[in-house]
């Protein structure tokens, strides 16, 4: 997967948890939260869903990454990178 | 194998798997929604209930006369539209309507409000005549609260901090929070200001379609997504060999399983169904810690079908008593009622009203009476709650043609939680059940503890958490798992 579509990939998980927001203009480097209307358990879907689609487990510690787009994509480009986008 | 003493003539288990990912005990808020969770991930569950009625105390009843009392549908916070919508479904989440108005009559003040931070706020200022910069404070610090917060603080603490000596903003703030999840002012702040920026948010909400509705949508859900549901199921014993999860005794069957999720209250789940042998005595040392809260008596009134009842209310904090005070609040001479009001809205097109009275109460002032002083006492119960009630309704004991109470043992009775707590735990309680795991690979607990974790946001949402920890365990079990397409 390459990093454009690793962030596709975050988008597409935003626009489940998060159907009534604008995810379209989502700047890289602000806060998530500061941006769009997530909560701790939207979070926590975000974890729940890398496991469901991609078997990759965030640790608990490494939530903090996950803050950002750019930290989303930085975090999880290494992990998915030999992955084939899911069909 | 042991047979349990009473199996019934009906065979609940017929066509049982022999094996499960996962067992849920308990179909509350807590355990069906990991429940759903877990099926929904792929993973294979069997959803016990000793009782023939899912919910848990998300329950229902019906009597003669077309009366259908809910027991809990009382209102919560907006929050659980989203979690309707996430972990069940669009249709379910659409359901949700707010309960505009929630009404204090008391000694000290008697106010209306939409139970929110703005209109709070206005009668904080006008009302009791607070400034508008420590009332901001007061939201913000409440707000900032998290479950990583220090617990020296005490909600009293936190009120003297802020209203200091004003007993009436104390219950005001406090009343509606102790009727949602037990809590009293001796608990960590953190519970209360959690619990109550959850409502703050944007007000009380309850389910259009009535508790009965709402569960059989939740069941429905359940057996799309492929959960064996099995009532009159009693989960008897869990198993545990070499610190691991083997299996769990439904009925006097055995049944295997990779892991239990506990959606039954959290000592039971340690004590009776597994064993303290089968856990670390220093672990079993802060178990004993674990208080239970406490449990509550509620008055069923059915309405005449015809008769109407004004609007004059949603929900009504009602009490006799000079100031707010947990131990008047929890005593059997009762000074102090939340009516909830059911009108025909909540059941469209059904014309029907009901309305539910519910106190706090403590097991052991219903536990030890004859079943003659029992008898009477409900009775006794039944008839001040409606003595009360004349005075928001004239009339009523001319409106109403069902009356009925449950104390402390019917919820015993019906949630099988020791002392009938309605509440869980308190706060120490959410620890040992986070634990758990650590202990016993394979053991999960989900339901009402810690305060936070309590009332019907609280139990979904902890069902989730819950869920997410079963399924990363069983993956590491079988990191090959299907991985669901995108």
């Amino acid at each position: 997967m390459t990093i454009e579509e690793v962030r596709q990939i975050i988008l597409n998980i935003l626009a489940d948890i998060a159907p009534d927001e604008d995810i379209s203009s989502i700047d890289d480097n602000t806060k998530l939260r500061d941006q769009i209307d997530l909560d701790s358990m939207d979070f926590l879907d975000i974890v729940m869903e890398l496991r469901k689609r991609f078997n990759i487990e965030v640790p608990e510690k490494d939530y903090e990454h996950l803050a950002t787009m750019a930290g989303c994509v930085s975090y999880l480009t290494p992990l998915l990178k030999d992955r084939p986008l899911a069909s | 194998m042991n047979k349990s003493p009473s199996k019934p003539s009906r065979d609940w288990l017929k066509g049982v798997l022999s094996a499960y990912d996962t067992v849920v005990i308990g179909s509350g808020l807590a355990g069906m929604t990991s429940a759903n969770l877990l099926a929904k991930m792929g993973h294979k569950v069997l959803l016990a209930e000793h009782h023939y009625n899912m919910g848990g105390m998300a329950t229902w009843f019906k009597r003669k006369g077309g009366h259908i009392m809910d027991i809990s549908l009382h209102g919560f916070p907006c929050g659980m539209i989203k979690t309707l919508r996430k972990y069940w479904t669009q249709d379910i989440s659409q359901r949700v309507v707010q309960l505009k108005n929630v009404r204090f009559d008391n000694p000290q003040f008697s106010v209306n409000t939409s139970f929110d931070k703005i209109d709070f706020t206005h009668i904080l200022r006008e009302r009791f005549g607070i400034m508008k910069e420590v009332i901001d404070e007061f939201f913000a610090t409440a707000r900032g609260m998290n479950f990583y917060d220090d617990l020296v603080m005490t909600t009293r603490e936190l009120f003297e901090k802020y209203f200091p000596g004003r007993t009436d903003v104390w219950r005001f703030l406090m009343e509606p929070i102790t009727y949602a999840n037990g809590s009293t002012l001796d608990d960590p702040a953190l519970t209360y200001g959690i619990v109550f920026s959850n409502f703050m948010d944007k007000g009380v909400f309850t389910y259009q379609g009535g508790t009965d509705h709402l569960i059989k949508e939740m069941k429905q859900e359940l057996l799309r997504n492929g959960v064996d549901i099995r009532t009159h199921c009693m989960v008897e014993k869990i198993y545990v060999d070499d610190k691991t999860v083997q299996g769990v005794r439904i009925n006097g069957q055995d049944i295997q399983c990779r892991s239990v999720l506990s959606n039954s209250n959290l000592l039971t789940t340690i004590e009776q169904l597994t064993g303290e042998e089968h856990f670390d005595p220093e672990f079993i040392e802060e178990v004993k810690k674990v208080r239970l809260n406490n449990s509550s008596c509620q008055v069923y009134m059915g309405i005449k079908k015809g008769e109407t009842v004004p609007h004059v209310g949603d929900l009504l904090f009602s009490s006799d008593a000079d100031e707010y005070c947990t131990d008047k609040i929890l005593s059997k001479d009762i000074t102090s009622r939340t009516f909830s009001f059911y009108y025909p809205e909540i059941r469209p097109g059904t014309n029907r009203y009901s309305i539910v009275s519910s106190t706090n109460a403590r097991y052991q002032d219903w536990a030890n009476l004859s079943e003659s002083q029992y008898r009477q006492d409900k009775h006794v119960l039944e008839q001040n709650t409606l003595d009360a009630l004349e005075k928001y309704v004239p009339d009523i004991r001319k409106k109403v043609d069902h009356v009925e109470a449950s104390t402390p043992k019917t919820f015993k009775r019906y949630t099988l939680h020791p002392s009938g707590t309605s509440f869980g735990t308190k706060f120490e309680g959410l620890k040992v059940s986070r634990d758990l795991p650590k202990q016993i690979n394979g053991l999960f607990h989900a339901g009402s503890v810690g305060i936070i974790m309590s009332g019907w946001l609280g139990a979904a949402n902890y069902g989730v958490i819950v869920a997410n920890e079963t399924d990363k365990f069983l993956r590491q079990l079988s990191p090959s798992l299907v991985t669901a397409s995108a």
